[in-house]
Parts: C-alpha cells; structure tokens; sequence
C-alpha cells in the first residue's frame, strides 16, 4: 500500500517502528500533492523546504523518545482560517493575503508538540462562510470522487486534501456544518467536538459562540486520536471547558443496547431518496450489530437556520470589523481620509458572500432590531437546545444525514444563496446547541458521489458518537476515490 | 422678563484601575513604555485572540462599588460596544450595558446647605482605548496600543447635580474614595481619571429635562468650572432668545473659555450592543462581597475618628489631613517616626498646605519622604534650631526632599544658644539704639519688637527667640 | 416581495455601520438579498418564545479570570510586523478628527 493510501494511526505506528521515516513520509504527500493538487487545488499554501526542515528535526526528536505521540511524524494540513505562526494564514481572502502570524493556535501548538509535520494550509470558503469552498478568494477546491463537483465547505480544502490523499489527516473548523457537510461529500470522516472542548485561541472567528476546531481524516479512529491531542482546557480561551478527554478509548465495536434515535423530521420532502437511503440502510447496520434504533420527532427543525444566521452573522459582523487596513492585511492604495480607508480597504478585500453576511449581521443588532431578530434568535436558539436535552434524555445518539444531496456541481449554488443556507438544515442546530457530531462515509449515489451520516451526541457525549462510528466503520471501512476512474468514463 | 433657569448636571466619570496587567491580557499597564511595546494579540486585535478577564480589575470595581453604597449584581456580563476608530483595535470595545457590575449607589458631599446626596446610576467595567499620536509633519495620525485594554471603571451619576461647586465637591469624593481603597490614583491631569459632564437648563420649578450636551475629557478642575459655567450661560441664552439646544458633543477650549460642537464622525451612533460569546458571565457570592467588605480598608471616617481619638487631632485638623489619602499617609508615617503627631500635623497643615498652593498642587503633589519631616521636627524639639530657620529648612524638604539634618550643617542654621555670647550682643545692641531703648522705657511696647528684629538680624536668625526676649527684657529693666 | 422592503436608506446606513461602500449594481443585489434573509429570518415569529430566556451561553460556565501578573514583554516587532504602515514605531493612519 501506498504511504499516502494508509490511515494516519497505521501511517503512525510504521514511523514509530522505524519501518518508514518521517522525511520519507511528508515527501510522499508531497509528491502526491504535486500530482494531484493542480486538479484538486486543496491546498492554499505549502512551504516545501520548512516541511523538509521540520520532517528531519522530528525524526530525530522521535529517535530521542521526546516525541512519543502515536502520531508523531504523521504530515497533516491545517485549514487557512487557523493561525499557524510563520505560515500564512488568509482565511482565502484577499483581505489577509499576505498575512503572516506571529503565533499559534493552541490546537496547531498541540500538534507540533506531539511531533505533527505540517504540510501546508488549506483552502476554504472566505472567512468560512459558505458551503461548497466556491466563495474562497483564489479559486474553488474541487472534489476528488468528481473534479465537476463541490468538495463542500467551509473545510472543502482539508476534506478533500484528505480525500485524495495529499495528507494524513487535517484539521477543519465547524461553525454550521463546514467539517461534517464536506466530509460527508468528500468521503471521509470528521468530526466537530462539544463546544469547548478544542480551544478557539488562535482560529480567526466567525461565529464565536458557535465555532470549534475539529479533526477530518480517513477513519472515525484516526478523528479520536487527533481529538486526544488537540484538546485542551486552555487558560487563553475563556469559553474552553474543562472535561474528560481520553478519546480514542472509547472506541469500541460493541453497540449493544446503544439506543439510537433518528428525527423523522429530518427526513422531509427536501432530503435526496438516495441520502436518505444511505443513511436508513447504515442505521440498519448498527441495529443489526445489537442497537436499539427509534424513530422521533426533534421538534423545531425549520427554525434553526433563520437562528443560526441571524446569530452567526451577527457575531460574524462584529469579528470582522478588526479588518481594517491598519493593524495588518490589505490596506486600499487611494484614499482620502480615515473613513474612506475604511471603506475601500474592507470593500475591496472582503468577497461578496462576506460582505452580504456583515451586512445582515449589522442589520439584526441594529437599533430597532436588536429585539426582533438578534433577541428572538437567542430565545429560538434555548427553544432549540432543549428540544436536544428532550432527545437525549432518551438516546444515547441521534443519527441523521450530514446533508439532504450529495456534492453539488461546481457553479450551482452561488447563484441562490438562499438554497444554499437551506442544505445546513441537517447541521447548524448541533452547533446552536454545543453538541458533538460525527459525519461518517456510508454509502455513494447513483452518480457515484459519497453519502455521509452524522452521529449527533449530547454535550460531552463523545465517547458515544465514536463508539457508533467506529462500530458502523468495521461494517463500511474507508474508500478512496480514484482520480483516473472519471477519466475512463 | 427673564425667567429662573435650573442647571441639571450629571457625570461620567472614568477611572483607570491600578491593576499590574491588563483587563483583559497579560501585558503590563506600566506608564511611559516607548510605543507599542506593552501589547500582543489580544490588546491589538490580532486574528484569532481572546480576552480572559483579569480577576483583581473585577475586585476593584467591586470595591468601589461597595465604597458608594451601590447594589452589586449577582449576575453581570460584558457586552461588545462595536464603533470603528483607530485607536480601538477590535473596533469594538468589550463594555458593560445590560448588566453592569454595580448600580443605585450614591455618594454624600457637603454644600452650603448642608450634605447632599448625589446619585450613582450604575458603574461598569471596560477596557481603554489605545493612544492616537497627531503628526503635524506629514499630517497623519500615529496609533499607540500601550493604553488599549488598560482596565477602566466608569460611574455614571444621576443628573443630581445643580451647581459646578457641586460637580466638583462630587469629583473630590470620589477621588478620595477610589485613592482610599487603593483601586487608582485619580489624577485628572494624567489622564487616570477623565470626567465627561452632561448638563441641560429648565426653567426653575419645572419637571421636564431640557435637551443635555455633552463635554468630554476635560482635565482639571478649574476648566471643569469654567466649561459648566460657559456651558449653563450658552444653552440658558439660547433658551431665552426662543432658540433650542441641540443635543450634542461639544469640546470645551479652557484657553478659549468657549466651547463648540465636535464635528461628527461621519458614524451613527449606533453601537449595536450585544453579549460578548468570548467572555462568560461573573457570578458574584454573598461570601465574596462579605470578604471585600471585609478587607476595605480604613476610608476617610474611620480615620478622621481615630485621628481624634489615638492622635488627639482636634476635628478640623482631622479632616484637612484625611481629605486626602496620601497626605493622611505621610502624615501617619511621620508622626510614626518622630513621635508628635500634633507637631507633624501643624507642619503639613500650615507650611505644607500653603507651599502646595503656592505651587499649585494638591496634596498629591508632596513628593518628600516623611523621615525628613520628621527629622526636623525633632531638630526643633531638641532645640538645634529655632522655628525661623525651621520654616525656611521645610520648604528645602517640600522642594527637593533635603535632608534636614545635612542642610543645617551645610548652611550653618544651628541656634546659637550661648547665653553670654548672646548678651554681648544684646548689649551692642542697645547702645546703638539709645532711642528705642527709651521709647521702650515710656510705654512704646513696639519698641521691643524692633529692638528684637536688630538682635535677630545681629545673630543672623541664629538665636532662639524665646532667649533673645528674655534677655532683652532683662537688660532693659535694668536701669 | 415579502413584508421585508429594503430601501436604499437602509442599506446607505448598514453600508456606514459595517464600513462597506457598495457599487449601485452591487446595492441593488444587497437589497434582494437581504430582504429575502429577513423573510426567511421572520419564520422565527411563528414561534412563541415568550418566557423564553434568551439563551447566549451555552454552558453554565461562569467566573473564567487570569490572575493580575504580567506575563507578556514587548510585543513590538511581533505586533508591528504585517502592519501595512508604521511611522515611529506606531501604526499610521490618515489624520483623524479630534477627540
């Protein structure tokens, strides 16, 4: 097997052997990438010689015992809108085009401590906003299973990187669905944690009370032992909490008793018939391996896309406003005046999708609005938590669709912005409510395109959510696309 | 006929607090670093920075809560105020506006008739805005973040006030209160203390508030008077001649003894308030407001009180010494040192209080260490040198905190207290002002005096008084 | 058109508020755009939240503080390396009105 073709745990317990090194491996992903990226365009930003540099001091540090992480030495690529120092970090945007960090995150500082080689940054919808990594500033990423097609988004660039073999594993980031949305279309697997539980230091904002940092990688125990090492309760993070980690010990094959529930009211008139099979047919998997799986109603389910726009980009317009043209990023050539510098710099710099997003978000905090929306939204948001703590009190998983279609064509979905928010409606109320969810490759379509499912567990309740995954995997182990074969078509 | 106008004031009073770091990072708030030099992501507003609350700004704010007779909330939260300047690097500051820390507080000043109290609305926690350099040779503005995220409170009074003596007997116990407790300097004219004054007219009598304008950061007293006073006489002739007062921002020129309305930034002002996702709530407990309750320490009452009682201070005295905390230090540490507290009190009463007007400080202005003072007072006590000569060694020590001990020796200001000697000269004297000598011998008490000053002058202010006197006095009884 | 007209007046004002200056092409579109979010956006009213506590945190978490010792040096040359402009060791701007 290829090195590029193993999962990041077997790529990992190889290095420690001895059997592959660390240099040997980061080339392989990066000739890979040379191959396949011209196509893919997954990739933002790679710095091939600082990836040498680091492969060799890592090697060592191994050879020393001083990296000891059962990843150690396994090359990973970080989505743009997470700040590595030294690497430039643009969120795809023209307004941070050439911006460089002078620090971390503490989730890319976590890596580098555990001996992660990083490849590169990857590409993404602007700033995160959007669903098909179509509204990044230096061209879409296109999906490895068919290069017509979205990878999805916001994290299209680290799905697919993932997808197509260009590295290990990646991080992503999941504010309404960007980690579980594009990995159920790209074929692989991802994972957004309980609130909280990754630290949000150093991921450039967009929803605050909504974002988290997440693993995607080839298999559910891949996600788990990256989760082990990027969460933290980080004194530098006021809404990190504190809880249990020790993910990867939950994994296990026995499902027994595991009660599942799945929302009858998610599978509407807008759901694709092939997801929706794909989907009913993985549960049938786990209900044939001892869960018990029931129907219900979740309750409120057409509410949560109007909440959570209302109040992503309402935090969304207010972390914006530090782009400026002052601090850092891009600055308009002519101008007369503060004002104007304002205005050109952040109008020039910003795409269209951000710019409508910080413009509906100043609306609803408005004076005069503030009440209606923003105020309504929050209520709507409480209305929308409880309805889980109701679910949850009697499953232990929901499992649901991670999005009503498979990948959409390249082009499709910009024109209507309006039906492209509505293909979160599976997503956005896990992050209203701070729950953790797991999209896992189940199933293809009729045109061969990748169908994902999610596993939605309570706050904290990761443990349940990978035992699923990692049960339902042994039954649907990870396939990659192959590139060539939409050329023998 | 022209009609009796009421003025309605009310103050936003900024305080600076004197925490080490930061409120909401770990970088220093230590004065005078070369630009941008105490900053990091999160003061400056980097990509992917978060605030963390620092918990000692929180006890301040609280503190001074407590010290005004405020309610605090059990529950408070910060809010996001977003408006887009330079010197606000997120361009939004992280405030407080839905539930702020303390409110419905109030604060006692004595005026002509009698104590007045005047209302305190609430007081919040926020964080300052960094500092904007004009550059007057490439016209361009220059952005300094040393001060952005330096911790603030700001105390918003009722409109409780009616006169600038008011607003400044206000200011004054507020100053005294937040130096007490330790939580700030409160200098005006360094800026860790900034008084914004809305003020509005209405016809005596009436219940109506007129229209209010608003004067921001004007930095001293005296320009606070002026400024209420120009304010109050411009908006009640606009009354007068049928004209309205348009509510606004003005900037007061204490140069020009005038104020005018600020240009506006080209802004609404519509700050779009809502609850920062970054920063949890504070919930504060009966038990933490008992144990700052607790640790506060003595505020101007108490030691008014016990400076009567331990130092035996008549009252007046008292209450000059404890009007302000720092004099009430150097006062108690002097007196610790040398053992007189009534002989310290008098010198900083008398000498120290007239060598600060002099100069034109307030009693923070006195620099000199209370080991000094005290060394000369007991100079004085051991009759090394008179009072004279003291006086003149006191403003040395008030200038340049001189050693007095050193200064004495240097300037050869010891008393002469050799009685022989001293009669000599006394006996010269009386030779050469054989007019005085009978002046003083047919009733002309003044004559002495005159006779004393020569001896004095004779002596080089060397001589103690008291011996110059009675020895005068015996030799011109003689004949 | 739903109940949610937007007129140019509100899109100037948002335009101030969010400092984006948008072409008469480009304002026309933010208009429809808007106006069909705030359509959307109202659905919400179908709900009766009343009694409902606005729910702005997600966990009970309270009193996150940092102890008042300073742990950060000079931040200049980390601060002031992707500033577009510096003059003085500071960040220049166009000259500002006076506050």
């Amino acid at each position: 097997m290829e090195i590029c073709d193993l999962t990041a745990a077997e790529l990992g317990r190889k290095i420690k052997s001895g059997e592959i090194g660390v240099r040997e491996a980061a080339e392989a992903f990066l000739d890979r990438t040379d191959k396949t990226d011209k196509t893919v365009h997954a990739y933002l930003t790679i710095d091939r010689k600082s990836v040498e540099k680091r492969a060799d001091e890592v090697q060592e540090k191994i050879r020393s015992g001083e990296y000891d992480s059962p990843l150690a030495g396994v090359p990973a690529a970080v989505k743009d809108n997470i700040c590595t120092r030294g690497l430039k970090t643009t969120c795809a945007s023209r307004i941070l085009e050439n911006f460089v960090p002078t620090y971390s995150a503490e989730a890319v500082s976590r890596l580098e401590n555990a001996g992660t080689v990083i490849l590169g940054k990857t590409n993404m919808d602007e700033f995160a906003m959007g669903s098909t990594t179509e509204t990044s500033a230096f061209g879409p990423t296109r999906n490895p299973w068919d290069t017509d097609h979205v990878p999805g988004g916001s994290s299209g660039g680290s799905c697919a990187a993932v997808s197509s073999g260009e590295c290990a594993y990646a991080l992503g980031s999941d504010t309404g669905g960007s980690i579980r949305e594009p990995s159920s279309y790209c074929g692989v697997t991802g994972i957004k944690p309980t609130y909280g539980t990754v630290s949000r230091y150093g991921l450039i904002a967009y929803g605050s009370s909504l974002d988290q940092i997440g693993p995607i990688a080839k298999t559910v125990e891949d996600c788990a032992a990256v989760l082990d090492i990027i969460s933290s309760h980080d004194p530098k993070d006021s809404t990190s909490t504190e809880r249990s980690y020790g993910f990867s010990k939950s994994l296990s094959d026995d499902v027994r008793g595991l009660k599942i529930g799945i929302p009858g009211d998610y599978f509407t008139e807008g759901l694709d018939p092939e997801v929706a099979k794909a989907v009913t047919d993985a549960v049938d998997v786990l209900k044939q391996k001892g869960a018990d799986v029931e129907k219900f109603d979740l309750g409120y389910v057409k509410y949560a896309i109007p909440a959570y726009y209302t109040i992503a980009d309402a935090e969304a317009s207010s972390n914006l406003e530090r782009f400026d043209g002052i601090k850092y990023g891009y600055r308009t050539k002519d101008c007369e005046g503060l004002h104007q510098l304002y205005k050109k710099s952040r109008s020039e710099g910003f795409g269209e999708e951000v710019k409508r997003r910080i413009m509906l978000g100043s609306f609803v905090l408005s004076s005069g609005y503030y009440d209606a929306y923003y105020l309504k939204a929050l209520k709507v948001k409480a209305l929308i938590r409880k309805a889980w703590d109701r679910a949850f009190e009697k499953y232990d998983v929901v499992a649901a669709p991670a999005a009503p279609s498979t990948a959409p064509k390249i082009g499709e979905s910009l024109s209507d912005p309006m039906k492209m928010y509505l293909s979160d409606i599976y997503t956005v109320s896990v992050n209203l409510a701070g729950l953790p969810g797991l999209a896992v490759p189940c199933g293809q379509d009729s045109k061969g395109l990748p169908v994902g499912i999610q596993f939605i567990g309570n706050c904290f309740g990761e443990d349940k959510i990978l035992r699923a995954g990692y049960a339902f995997q042994k039954e649907y182990p990870y396939r990659a696309p192959h590139l060539t074969e939409k050329e023998a078509r | 006929m022209s009609k009796e106008y009421e003025t309605v004031i009310g103050l936003e009073v900024h305080v600076e607090l004197a925490s080490r770091t930061k409120i909401f990072c770990g970088c220093s708030t230590a004065f005078g670093a070369a630009p941008n030099t105490h900053v990091c992501p999160v003061c400056t507003g980097m990509p992917g920075s978060l605030p963390v609350l620092n918990k000692k700004v929180l006890e301040y704010a609280m503190a001074v809560g407590i010290a005004t007779n405020c309610r605090i909330n059990r529950y408070s939260r910060f809010d996001r105020k977003n408006y887009f300047y330079p010197d606000n690097p997120q361009n939004y500051q992280i405030s407080q506006l839905y539930l702020p820390i303390c409110h419905d507080g109030f604060v006692e000043i004595d005026t002509a008739s009698g104590k007045k109290r005047i209302g305190i609305h609430e007081i919040h926690m926020e964080e300052d805005a960094g500092k904007l350099i004009h550059d007057e040779w490439e016209d361009c503005t220059l952005v300094d973040y040393n001060r952005s995220g330096v911790p603030l409170i700001e105390i918003v009074s009722e409109p409780d006030m009616r006169t600038s003596d008011e607003v400044i007997a206000y200011l004054e116990k507020l100053r005294m209160i937040i130096q007490y407790l330790g939580a700030s300097d409160c200098k005006l004219q360094e800026g860790s203390m900034r008084a914004d004054v809305n003020l509005s007219v209405r016809e005596a009598g009436t219940e109506k508030m007129g229209t209010r304008t608003e004067m921001k950061n004007i930095n001293s007293f005296k320009a606070i008077m002026h400024a209420i006073e120009g304010e109050r006489k411009r908006q009640t002739e606009r009354l007068e001649d049928g004209l309205t007062v348009t509510q606004e921002t003005r900037r007061w020129d204490d140069n020009k003894e005038s104020s005018k309305a600020m240009r506006s930034k080209e802004d609404a002002q519509d700050y779009r308030y809502f609850p920062d996702p970054d920063l949890p709530p504070v919930l504060i407990s009966d038990e933490w407001i008992a144990k700052l309750k607790d640790a506060q320490p003595e505020m101007q009452e108490e030691k008014m009180e016990r400076y009567q009682k331990e130092f035996l201070l008549p009252a007046s005295d008292a209450a000059i010494l404890t009007s302000n905390k720092h004099l009430a230090d150097i006062f108690e540490e002097t007196a610790a040192f040398c053992g007189e507290p009534r002989e310290a009190a008098n010198w900083l009463i008398t000498e120290g209080m007239r060598l600060c007007r002099e100069t034109e400080v307030d009693a923070d202005g006195m620099r000199f260490s209370p080991a000094n003072l005290s060394k000369l007072i007991k100079l004085i006590a051991g009759g090394t040198i008179n009072r004279t000569t003291a006086k003149s060694v006191f403003e040395e020590i008030f200038r340049r905190d001189a050693d007095p001990e050193k200064y004495v020796a240097e300037h050869d200001l010891k008393t002469v207290n050799d009685e022989d000697g001293l009669k000599k000269v006394i006996t010269e004297i009386l030779n050469e002002n054989p007019q005085s000598v009978s002046d003083y011998r047919s009733g002309k008490q003044k004559a002495m005096g005159f006779l004393v000053g020569q001896t004095m002058r004779a002596m080089g202010k060397k001589a103690d008084p008291q011996s110059v006197n009675r020895i005068l006095k015996e030799e011109l009884e003689k004949a | 058109m739903g109940k949610n007209a937007i007129d140019d007046e509100t899109i100037d004002y948002v335009g101030i508020l969010a400092k984006l200056e948008l072409s008469p092409a480009e304002k026309e579109k933010a208009k429809k755009d808007m106006e069909q979010m705030l359509d959307y956006i109202d659905e919400m009213n179908e709900l009766d939240t009343s009694g409902v506590e606005p729910m702005v945190h997600i966990f009970q978490t309270n009193n996150v503080f940092r102890e008042d010792v300073v742990t950060n040096g000079d931040g200049h040359d980390d601060m002031l390396k992707n500033a577009p402009e510096v003059k003085d060791g500071a960040y220049k701007v166009p000259r500002t009105f006076a506050e």
